[in-house]
């Protein structure tokens, strides 16, 4: 009995998280991109006819079982990175995703390298 | 350390005044012509007056086809028709016309008032179709060859320009 209980409660929270996923992706997806004839406005703001296309294409991959990544890179795929707001690294970008880094690290050092020839003054 | 810091900062200086130099020499207008060259995967769009579908084998059989996508509430689709016509008497290739989210009454009304130009007729009654093809509005255009290659993509209506650009190529 108890058994069966525990079942159907993990049954059922299974079943609305799953159900919760699925529309936090999709309205997520709407948000990372970019509504092409628009002004800086994403998918998810826009109600114009474009971002109304994107909306039916999403919700169909999203039922074809498309990852958010796959439908992202669909996406990139017909329209080019710029629909994507947050685009995947690759060779042309990835200076813009390390450099703050760098600049971080490099920064520490001078600054450690400052300090330290200061105390040894 | 002086000598560092010096250094440090002259790379930094002319790192950005590269990354501006090389971006303010960019076209940013947007388009999406990096589909040129691209191969056209899954075609798949209804005829436009039966429940059957164009697929990837009958636009092999043209050596290049022009992808319209079309519909009788644009006003620069009216436009461009007459080139469409002209086109069409090409030999060497073949118009597959969409008609997009548009009323079957009225795309008809417009074919009979402007003339029909496609030799294949299909429609994307929802628009989903147009995304395969990067249409972010409409007129666009789609030069393929016999392997389903992207040869051109034309946004916008077409112009006298495309039209001779279109005949050299198919030429």
């Amino acid at each position: 009995m108890k058994f069966k209980f525990i079942l159907i409660i993990f049954i059922l929270n299974f079943t609305f998280l799953h159900g919760v996923e699925k529309i936090v992706n999709q309205n997520t997806i709407h948000k990372n991109l970019r509504c092409l004839v628009c002004q800086g406005q994403s998918i998810a703001d826009s109600n114009s006819d474009f971002a109304q296309t994107i909306k039916l294409v999403v919700k169909d991959l999203i039922e074809d079982g498309k990852t958010e990544d796959e439908i992202y890179s669909f996406m990139a795929d017909k329209y080019g990175e710029w629909i994507v707001f947050k685009p995947q690294v690759n060779k042309h970008n990835f200076m813009l995703w390390f450099l703050p880094y760098l600049a971080l690290i490099l920064g520490g050092i001078i600054i450690m390298l400052v300090i330290k020839k200061k105390k040894n003054l | 350390m002086q000598r560092l810091i010096k250094i440090t900062i002259l790379i930094i200086f002319f790192f950005i005044l590269g990354v501006f130099f090389i971006s303010l020499n960019k076209d940013t207008a947007y388009n999406t012509k990096t589909l040129v060259g691209k191969k056209i995967t899954k075609i798949n769009l209804e005829y436009f007056n039966e429940k059957k579908f164009y697929q990837n084998e009958d636009l092999k059989k043209n050596n290049f086809t022009l992808i319209n996508f079309w519909a009788s509430w644009c006003a620069p689709c009216r436009d461009e028709h007459p080139l469409l016509v002209e086109l069409s008497k090409e030999k060497n290739l073949k118009l597959l016309g969409v008609n997009y989210k548009d009323k079957k009454k009225q795309a008809k009304i417009f074919l009979n008032d402007l003339g029909n130009p496609y030799h294949f007729l299909a429609k994307d009654e929802f628009g989903k179709q147009s995304v395969n093809y990067g249409i972010y509005g409409i007129p666009e255009s789609i030069l393929i060859n016999n392997e389903l290659i992207v040869v051109k993509k034309f946004i916008g209506p077409l112009s006298f320009e495309d039209l001779k650009s279109i005949i050299k190529i198919i030429n």
